[in-house]
């Protein structure tokens, strides 16, 4: 082992910034993170271990306990549950021998959920040892058992296991006309770098990331700098839920990504770029690393790039399951190896990034659109969409519709139109923008995609009426819980709060005041988090109240009050200590209109004289049964 | 003529660099909070310290004054969430007062008491976390860290060590000691560092020395925390001029 760190730690020239990518190769060989390896690596890279083991502790697919070798993680999102992933994955656990969360007996292999894999369109999606697994279901299931049961290596599986489609179902602007290679470039080097910027800003292009900062501003912010160190930073941790667009065009677009990247450089003087590539997508890396390689033969990347004088190169950085480094200044800190963790702000990562240095950071289709925009013109760009919102976006759909995959809309495009093209009827409702979007009802499909009415990151989940809106509502809620980085309290306490107050609601123990209650949690956790990521925490619960309060109010009981704690549950050991599970051996802690009281609670007095009863209080207090 | 903001309907100056924290300090107002010793870096973690600027909610710990600003902080919504906070402080650790050494002397209580908290509000966790009582002179009772990180600034920027660390995600997020072994005695902490005595609730307590002061004649005990925290503040900022910074 000794070795195989210190080679790996050699090949990372021992900085400390690539802390994630060598904790990758540790996991990948040995299925977790040996105590030895955090030492040496301290020594190293001369960090402390408290850093390495925070990270390692931060990032779901870093583990300090040993994981099978084979490690097996199915996709939690709630497209995959429409999917039927509950019922596949306990056929899997069964098939292995495994329990969910465990590793086998033997070793050989783990089982586990994870976040959304950004497979939507073509789930229930999984993943092993990193590895995209697409479109499972029975057989697939069975096959994969029996793999692992042989321990036949992840190479001699069979490709169709880990097939990965594009399912472009619609193009436009961007997706149409792919530009040729180094064709940006050119377009900017001949018209001039600061006209460029110029057509980037009559374009109107705006983020893509959602909160559609003004995209030429930003780069001319961060040109102004008076640090002459900077970066550029892709942002391709594309982990909300339901989006899956940037793994495509890194699939098939991704030299014009790189080139969009490196006009943003040539804009703010930056030499290095970084692509943040999410962990789940670890299949396209190898692919991309030679588009870079490519691209550095035909003088595109690296020094001098088309002998104009400009030095820039790309280096792509992976992710370790953490949704939070979507989110730009976490992304920043775990480029630089670190935990990620929202930074304060200001400043902002245009002036104090990367380093402390001055960065841009953008979404995948941004660089795209960038790079068509310096072929041709901010005019034709600005051409498409609406008076804010330029362009067009790419929407990535799935759920109940006859063809999920990806579609790319002029801004200004309606909900309705949207929902024909990809065959969908019946529905009830859609959640534009993932968990942290908004979910609209059918009264408001002639609402327009756009900046000004529904923005979006290009999540798109199609519900029809036979789904139950309150199933979403809950994997959304438990989904922020599992990802809040926990720096801030409203976000760390309050997520695992709204998770508690739901379950509550929708395992049918919610009372009357239990609405108002999860409304003010919902208030504080939007109003006081750190980031976006608890400001939208409670989204999924908002929207959805404002506009299906009578579905929440179903599944409240009629009293004004019933306590958290499931008394029932609490006797489940003593019931199994005394071998019992007769009626008398459980208790009801409510009484429910309609329904026949087991029990009460309080503890009714039947068998108790009237006299008895009129000293005693509830709960009884120790003082009084200490006298007697 | 120097800088000024509004808080509260009051105009008070400040220094270019300065937090809000800072100038509203400076000026004699306390805005509660727990992450925040003005010795060191602003954390920005616990929220209480939240106030709304010029419509906006922001950390005072961490924002820069800046002229014009319109800062409010004792506004009765403020007030109920910043109690809303430390009660989910509360729940989501264990700390019971009664039978905790640092009743008297602990800020997460005083702060409590100062925003009139008289129920836990939300449900308990009852978290199952960890006591390290290996050290000869410290203890740490994980249940009643409340994560605000002095313990690990204090240590980095006054003790010149690196004991301590915060680890994990979300709710499991927990202290971590720089040790091979991972226990405390194994660190370099020593009783005397200022990273064993800047805890602001009972997770960190120095063995032997609970009750010397006893209850009734704590800190705490005859004054508000915003008394408490202003006239230390004052004697940092003293102690700063003496030394000609």
């Amino acid at each position: 082992m000794r070795e195989f760190i210190q080679s790996v730690a050699e090949n990372s020239q021992y900085q400390a910034t690539h802390l994630l990518q060598i904790l990758r190769q540790i996991q990948y060989r040995y299925h977790y993170i040996p105590h030895e390896a955090i030492e040496q690596l301290s020594a190293l890279l001369n960090i402390s271990r408290t850093q390495i083991i925070s990270v390692v502790e931060f990032y779901s697919f870093f583990h300090l306990a040993p994981r099978g070798q084979y490690e097996l993680l199915i996709s939690d999102s709630i497209t995959d549950h429409m999917l039927g992933k509950k019922e596949l994955i306990d056929h899997l656990a069964k098939k292995l021998n495994v329990a969910i969360g465990e590793v086998r007996g033997d070793g050989v292999v783990s089982l586990d959920n994870t976040s959304c894999t950004g497979m939507c369109d073509q789930g229930p999606a999984g993943l092993v040892n990193g590895y995209a697994l697409t479109r499972l279901d029975h057989a697939a299931i069975d096959k994969i058992a029996e793999l692992v049961n042989q321990q036949k290596p992840l190479d001699e599986w069979p490709a169709e296991l880990f097939q990965v489609d594009d399912n472009v179902y619609k193009s436009g602007l961007l997706l149409n006309q792919q530009i040729e290679q180094g064709s940006a470039l050119r377009s900017t080097i001949k018209r001039g770098i600061t006209e460029t910027l110029w057509e980037i800003d009559k374009s109107g292009l705006r983020g893509r990331g959602g909160a559609g900062f003004k995209t030429a501003m930003k780069w001319q912010f961060c040109s102004e700098e008076q640090q002459p160190e900077r970066y550029v930073v892709c942002n391709a941790d594309e982990g909300e839920p339901g989006t899956f667009k940037d793994k495509v065009l890194l699939n098939s677009y991704a030299d014009q990504v790189f080139e969009g990247m490196a006009i943003c450089a040539a804009i703010i003087g930056a030499k290095q770029g970084f692509v943040y590539l999410r962990g789940e997508y670890l299949h396209l890396h190898d692919k991309l690393q030679s588009i870079l390689d490519q691209r550095r033969q035909n003088g595109l990347l690296g020094n001098n790039i088309l002998n104009a004088g400009l030095d820039f190169d790309i280096e792509i950085h992976l992710g370790a399951g953490a949704y939070i480094c979507g989110e730009e200044s976490a992304l920043i800190e775990s480029l630089e190896g670190k935990p990620g963790i929202p930074r304060n702000r200001p400043p902002y990562p245009v002036t104090h990034g990367y380093l402390g240095k001055p960065t841009v950071v953008n979404n995948v289709e941004t660089f795209l659109a960038a790079a068509s925009i310096a072929v041709n013109g901010g005019d034709w760009f600005a051409a498409i969409g609406t008076e804010k919102s330029k362009g067009t976006k790419i929407l990535s759909i799935s759920g109940d519709c006859a063809r999920p995959g990806i579609y790319e809309y002029p801004f200004g495009i309606t909900v309705r139109t949207i929902l024909n093209d990809c065959g969908a009827d019946d529905v009830l409702g859609v959640q534009v923008g993932g968990p942290s979007g908004t979910f609209i009802s059918d009264q408001e499909f002639d609402r327009k995609l756009a900046f000004e009415d529904l923005a979006t990151g290009g999540s798109f989940i199609i519900f029809n009426s036979s789904r139950n809106i309150l199933d979403a509502v809950h994997n959304f809620t438990h989904f922020f819980a599992h990802e809040s980085c926990g720096f801030c309290t409203p976000c760390r306490v309050g997520t695992s709060l709204l998770k508690k107050q739901i379950d509550k609601i929708v395992d049918g123990h919610g009372a009357s005041g239990d609405i108002v209650a999860l409304e003010e949690l919902c208030r504080l956790v939007k109003n006081y988090s750190h980031c976006g990521l608890g400001q939208t925490a409670a989204n999924p619960i908002i929207t959805t109240l404002e506009r299906y309060l009578d579905l929440y109010e179903k599944q409240l009981k009629d009293i004004s009050f019933e306590p958290g704690f499931d008394l029932d549950g609490a006797l489940e050991t003593a019931r199994r200590l005394a071998n019992r599970d007769d009626v008398g051996a459980h208790l009801a802690q409510t009484v429910a209109t309609g329904s026949v009281p087991a029990a009460t609670f309080p503890p009714s007095m039947d068998g108790v004289s009237a006299g008895d009863c009129r000293e005693q209080s509830w709960p009884p207090s120790l003082a009084d049964g200490e006298r007697t | 003529m120097s800088k000024t903001i509004t808080l509260d309907g009051k105009i008070i100056p400040f220094e270019e660099g300065q937090t809000i924290m800072d100038a509203a300090m400076a000026a004699g107002i306390y805005i509660p909070h727990l992450c925040h010793q003005p010795e060191f870096t602003p954390h920005g973690s616990c929220k209480l310290c939240t106030v709304n600027v010029n419509g906006r909610n922001c950390s005072a710990c961490t924002f820069p004054a800046m002229e014009g600003q319109e800062v409010l902080s004792e506004t009765k919504e403020l007030i109920n969430d910043r109690r809303r906070i430390t009660q989910m402080l509360f729940v989501e650790g264990n700390h019971l007062c009664p039978g905790c050494e640092k009743s008297g002397n602990c800020q997460l209580q005083a702060v409590g008491y100062h925003l009139n908290m008289l129920d836990s509000h939300f449900p308990h966790f009852y978290p199952d976390r960890k006591v390290d009582a290996s050290h000869s002179d410290v203890m740490i009772d994980q249940s009643r860290c409340i994560l605000c990180t002095l313990c690990v600034r204090a240590s980095q920027q006054e003790d010149g060590k690196s004991v301590f660390a915060v680890s994990g995600r979300g709710i499991n997020k927990h202290l971590i000691f720089n040790a091979q072994s991972g226990l405390l005695k194994d660190t370099d902490l020593e009783a005397a560092d200022r990273a064993a005595h800047i805890c602001p609730t009972g997770a960190i307590i120095i063995k032997r020395t609970g009750y010397r002061v006893p209850i009734g004649q704590r800190v705490y005990d005859h004054q508000e925390i915003d008394q408490v925290s202003l006239a230390s503040s004052l004697a940092v900022e003293t102690e700063h001029l003496e030394h000609g910074e």
